[in-house]
């Protein structure tokens, strides 16, 4: 028995050397993009799990310290507690609606003519890739009386004295959570537009005939399963964005911001990461935002594959 | 009388092709477009009319749409200042284009030649490999962030514009979208060259890339953008090796009167990638229909 066992195994070890050895060329194709990708992604992620367990400050040798960090982080570090609340409330209400919009515009767009079609499609996609212009929003919500959210506000009498906007704690989440929607139309948007584009319009008439009778129900029965491939893309791209904003709240409300109202588990880690030095904390800060984000998407991924069956 | 019936012909026709509409429907669906379009565009009319505004019609109310007494004062005072740093603004200016463009072209490049094995062939390995670029999808780089600075250090890469183009070079998402893209290339072509006798990096040269610029375009807009905005974080800390990026935003943190300044600023760092994806927007529309994930 054990002796066929390993037979198979020498045979099947062979076959796959074979194989390897076929494919050389193949290999040689990949390589630099397979290093670069372990060096900078695959290995990092490891290491990061490793450094989770250690005090670190890259000038002396790492210290082995249990899950010291993680007992830290999650039972006494008060500060993190608030920048996993803000992170879940930003990726809650961000993640779904501009996942929502993304697909609704996509879907309205491409019942326009082609010439308009690219048109608008340039409108709603332009604030993901404009670089820095969303720092245009520091003007609008400008704490004194130019802001020109306040200046309309009082103009029409809903407010008598200028609200700050980016110091308040009651609206910092407001803010971020607006600027990051008009930022959020980017690749998933794009995905859903082409996956638009390449359903089968045949598919449409026969639905017609076999009874469907209004846009709503045609999306239900034919577009959404048609695409789905598009949508699974689009949850992953808009799930990890959501799950990662940092950028915007240090913009605009500051880092650290006013009662760290603005902190995120990502603006938690930049903060021990890059300012004090401490990569072990960091690690595991890292390691966590981790967890989340992959289980998050596993989650999400199971759900969209059921939608519409 | 027979074009009056030629004419309700067509229009049965074209009612035809558009089932299932009704127009109430159409109409509120379309406000909600416009609604929504004003909210997306605005912002981005603003920065850009910002920076050809002086400095007091910049604060008025209501914010005037289009420059009243338009002006190009605010680029002249961006290069003045920058013209008194004491690194030449050209040195800035040379980072980012160098990091872009050879980060880019790296990219497109590499992940290219990753994808088509990928794409085409199952081999010992394969699957493994597009199973981590799928799963690198879902966690953003910051997760990577501390070990990345850490590896970058012991590579002595640090304070050189490697630490920024090396890792964006090996951006997956770019392999994720050529891999599903290259999918197309009918096998036969492929089967063909063999038999002709091209060796496999012939066959990637001289007939897959060819037929897969869309999938080029869409890769460079991707990492161009990220890479135009970049202001080299804490891997690069000379000042003659810092990009475009940080130095505008250098000038950006002065008082109100740099208001006009920044507005500039603003303006240059947006236009070039929205300039480059509305020449490209047709191509790029086609990679993403191959996006999906199964």
């Amino acid at each position: 028995m054990q002796a066929t066992i390993k037979q198979d195994f020498k045979t099947r070890s062979k076959q796959m050397w074979k194989e390897m050895k076929e494919a050389k060329h193949l290999y040689v194709l990949m390589a630099p993009f397979i290093i670069l990708f372990f060096t900078f992604t695959i290995i990092p992620v490891i290491m990061s799990l490793g450094i989770s367990f250690t005090q670190f400050n890259m000038l002396e040798a790492p210290r082995f310290v249990g899950f010291d960090n993680y007992i830290k982080l999650l039972l006494d570090d008060e500060i993190f507690i608030i920048a996993i609340r803000n992170t879940l409330v930003l990726a809650v209400v961000t993640g779904p609606v501009s996942y929502l919009l993304a697909f609704v515009f996509a879907w309205l767009i491409n019942e326009l003519k082609p010439k308009l079609r690219a048109f608008m499609t340039l409108v709603f996609y332009a604030p993901s890739i404009s670089g820095n212009a969303f720092l245009i929003w520091l003007l609008i919500f400008s704490g004194d009386v130019h802001g020109y959210a306040n200046a309309l506000l009082m103009q029409f009498g809903f407010i008598s004295n200028p609200i700050l906007w980016l110091r308040d704690p009651d609206y910092m989440l407001f803010v971020i959570i607006l600027v990051q929607l008009w930022l959020s139309l980017g690749v998933s948007f794009l995905a859903f537009i082409a996956g638009l584009q390449s359903v089968d319009k045949t598919l449409y008439e026969a639905g017609s005939i076999d009874g469907i009778k209004n846009r709503w129900q045609e999306l239900w029965f034919i577009t959404i399963p048609s695409m789905k491939p598009q949508l699974l893309f689009g949850a992953v791209m808009q799930i990890t964005t959501s799950l990662a904003i940092a950028e915007v709240s240090m913009q605009l409300v500051g880092f650290p911001s006013v009662q760290y109202e603005g902190h995120t588990i990502v603006t938690h880690l930049i903060d021990y990461g890059s300012i004090r030095f401490d990569l072990g904390y960091a690690s595991a800060i890292a390691t966590i935002l981790f967890i989340i984000m992959i289980s998050a998407n596993l989650i999400v991924q199971k759900f969209l594959r059921k939608l519409g069956e | 009388m027979q074009a009056i019936q030629k004419f309700m012909m067509q229009r049965k026709i074209k009612k035809r092709k558009r089932l299932n509409r009704s127009i109430g429907g159409d109409i509120a669906l379309f406000l909600l477009l416009a609604l929504f379009g004003i909210f997306s565009a605005y912002p981005l009319i603003m920065t850009a009319s910002n920076a050809f505004k002086p400095l007091d019609e910049l604060f008025v109310f209501p914010p005037t749409l289009l420059p009243r007494n338009l002006t190009f004062n605010n680029f002249r005072d961006l290069s003045e200042l920058i013209g008194n740093s004491w690194i030449p603004f050209s040195r800035y200016f040379f980072n980012t284009i160098f990091i872009t463009t050879v980060g880019t072209a790296g990219h497109v490049l590499v992940a290219s030649m990753a994808a088509y094995p990928l794409a085409k062939y199952k081999f010992p390995g394969s699957k493994l490999l597009f199973m981590l670029v799928v799963y690198s999808l879902m966690f953003a780089p910051q997760v990577t962030a501390t070990p990345n600075y850490i590896i970058v250090s012991w590579v002595g890469l640090i304070d050189t514009p490697w630490a920024i183009i090396l890792p964006a070079i090996a951006s997956s998402l770019g392999l994720y979208l050529m891999k599903q893209f290259m999918e197309q290339v009918p096998m036969e072509l492929i089967e063909s060259a063999k038999i002709d006798g091209a060796s496999e990096y012939r066959i990637f040269f001289q007939i897959v890339m060819p037929l897969v610029k869309p999938a080029w375009l869409t890769l460079i807009i991707l990492l161009f953008q990220r890479l135009w905005t970049t202001d080299g974080g804490a891997f690069i800390f000379s000042e003659e090796l810092k990009p475009l990026s940080f130095a505008l935003r250098q000038i950006a943190q002065g008082s109100i009167e740099r208001a006009g300044t920044v507005a500039a600023v603003g303006f240059i760092m947006m236009i070039v990638p929205v300039v480059f994806f509305i020449f490209s927007q047709s191509k790029i529309v086609e990679t993403f229909s191959t996006s999906g994930l199964k």
